[in-house]
């Protein structure tokens, strides 16, 4: 499902973020991403996403090859992934509801239709009584449960996130980890970028190391 | 399709939306357009009616051959027989006695008559060409004067040609104003929409983010300023409607002085859909030209 082979990515400013990095994750793997900050976690998680491209090395997910996409494919590529940004990007001018609509408004989904997934989505992360709420009213682990009814109202194949459970309390972040734990369990490529050792002994899952930008470990 | 379908009435509901959200400035949006559109289309509508006016007095088109104040009855009738054998259309000899009896019954004209020591009037021909282009006129014009005893040919098309030359210019002025305003509409919908960038930058990142092609961030803004330049153009058409009623009962008044009728026309259903097409063309043009500047900053 995912394939990264010898994966590089160099900033301008001469920064080397990730150097020679390749794994494979396959469909309905659930795996962790962990490292200190500035390991190279959330380049990773950028370069998966295809909001940045390698430069050095191929990423290949779902057979596309990332660095070889047009820019007008990026879009429909994107509707594979549920992403969960470390800052949420929630939109704070609108409603719970619509911010969970966004997505189906995207690809086109008839209204009716479109409101009764969107409630589903928030039913599944614990927020269906909230859904006329704005998101500045929510806790941050509400907030982060929005972040995830978001990623998953279109049903994707495969949820990225990038330290979902930065800023959460302990319960809170155990609560998010379960749902995470909920679709990987009914079949979703769950990838999570984080260095929260909590997560780490709840499910003893596979866990990719990242040290200065290499791959140190990749281990079950 | 219905997908496709669905998303433009989603975008033009958007597009709704935010005109109706910030009223006051979606009314100086209008105005602004609004007053852009109207001075030109005015200019339009008044040249059309300066047409009209000219075409009412002018409809006959005369040539008037005067004359010398020396002519004999022999010279006279000696035209006549040229003319005869010319046939230039409808004809009639105006004789100087006759003149200036009629002249005589204009009020006020009696007594400065009276004091002259003599006719200072010419014999006349009017002539009405059958043939009224300007050229054949202008041809027969020439032909009159090479007569003997013809002091003067006068045509009365001339005129008409001044005020050709001068509508000609009329409309080139209106027509390079309507290109300046044009660019002001366009100006004005390209910084609205620049704004909207702006204020909606988060959700444009956000969507980009997660999966909308750039037609789907785009369509909104096109269909606001599309809406937005066909609303002006409407306010346009409103302002000139206005200005027309309030002009109309003096232009008649002063036509009607004149001896003439007229009625000031203003524009026409096709005009005013006219204007607001223009208005939503020249709208979607500065939404398009503003996006495809802005939008590649923002995400």
């Amino acid at each position: 499902m995912i394939s990264a082979s010898a994966v590089g990515k160099r900033y301008p400013e001469g920064l080397e973020a990730l150097r020679d990095v390749s794994f494979e994750i396959t469909a309905g793997e659930m795996v962790f991403i962990t490292g200190h900050s500035g390991a190279g976690k959330s380049t990773l998680f950028r370069l998966l996403a295809a909001i940045e491209r390698p430069t050095s090395g191929s990423i290949v997910v779902n057979g596309q090859n990332l660095s070889a996409l047009r820019r007008s494919a990026i879009p429909y590529l994107r509707r594979n992934f549920g992403l969960i940004f470390q800052d949420q990007k929630l939109l704070f001018d609108r409603s719970v509801l619509d911010n969970v609509l966004l997505p189906l408004a995207i690809v086109g989904l008839p209204a009716r239709e479109a409101v009764r997934r969107a409630r589903a989505a928030l039913d599944k992360v614990g927020l269906l009584d909230r859904e006329k709420a704005h998101p500045i009213a929510l806790s941050g682990g509400e907030q982060q449960r929005l972040a995830i009814a978001r990623a998953v109202v279109n049903r994707p194949a495969i949820l990225l996130a990038d330290e979902p459970s930065a800023n959460l309390d302990p319960e809170s972040a155990a609560a998010i980890l379960e749902i995470f734990h909920a679709f990987h369990q009914v079949g979703v490529t769950v990838v999570i970028a984080t260095h929260d050792p909590q997560w780490l002994a709840r499910f003893s899952p596979r866990v990719l190391r990242l040290e200065r930008g290499q791959l140190l470990g990749d281990a079950a | 399709m219905s997908v496709f379908f669905a998303q433009h009435v989603a975008a033009l509901r958007q597009a709704l939306r935010r005109l109706f959200a910030a009223p006051l400035n979606t009314f100086l949006s209008l105005l602004v357009i609004g007053i852009a559109l109207a001075l030109p289309s005015a200019g339009w509508v008044a040249l059309d009616n300066l047409r009209d006016i000219a075409g009412s007095t002018s409809g006959v088109q005369q040539v008037s051959i005067f004359m010398a104040l020396d002519a004999s009855k022999k010279d006279v009738s000696e035209v006549e027989a040229r003319l005869r054998e010319a046939k230039p259309g409808n004809w009639r000899f105006v004789a100087k006695d006759d003149a200036l009896k009629r002249l005589q019954e204009s009020e006020g004209m009696a007594e400065i008559i009276t004091s002259l020591p003599k006719n200072p009037l010419p014999d006349a021909f009017i002539v009405e060409p059958a043939d009224t282009r300007p050229e054949a006129l202008e041809q027969l014009a020439k032909t009159f004067s090479g007569w003997s005893k013809v002091a003067h040919v006068q045509l009365d098309s001339a005129w008409v040609k001044r005020f050709d030359a001068f509508l000609r210019i009329g409309k080139l002025t209106v027509t390079l104003l309507a290109g300046l305003f044009a660019a002001a509409l366009v100006a004005v919908t390209f910084n609205t929409i620049r704004l909207q960038i702006l204020a909606q930058a988060a959700e444009i990142e956000v969507a980009k983010l997660i999966g909308a092609t750039d037609a789907f961030i785009r369509r909104p803004f096109h269909y606001f300023g599309a809406l937005q330049g066909a609303l002006g153009g409407l306010f346009a058409a409103l302002l000139v409607g206005a200005g027309g009623r309030l002009l109309a009962a003096p232009v008649g008044e002063l036509v009607a002085l004149y001896g003439g009728s007229f009625v000031l026309r203003g524009l026409s259903p096709d005009g005013i859909a006219v204007l607001a097409l223009i208005g939503a063309a020249l709208g979607w043009l500065g939404a398009q030209l503003s996006v495809s500047i802005h939008l590649r900053r923002v995400g």
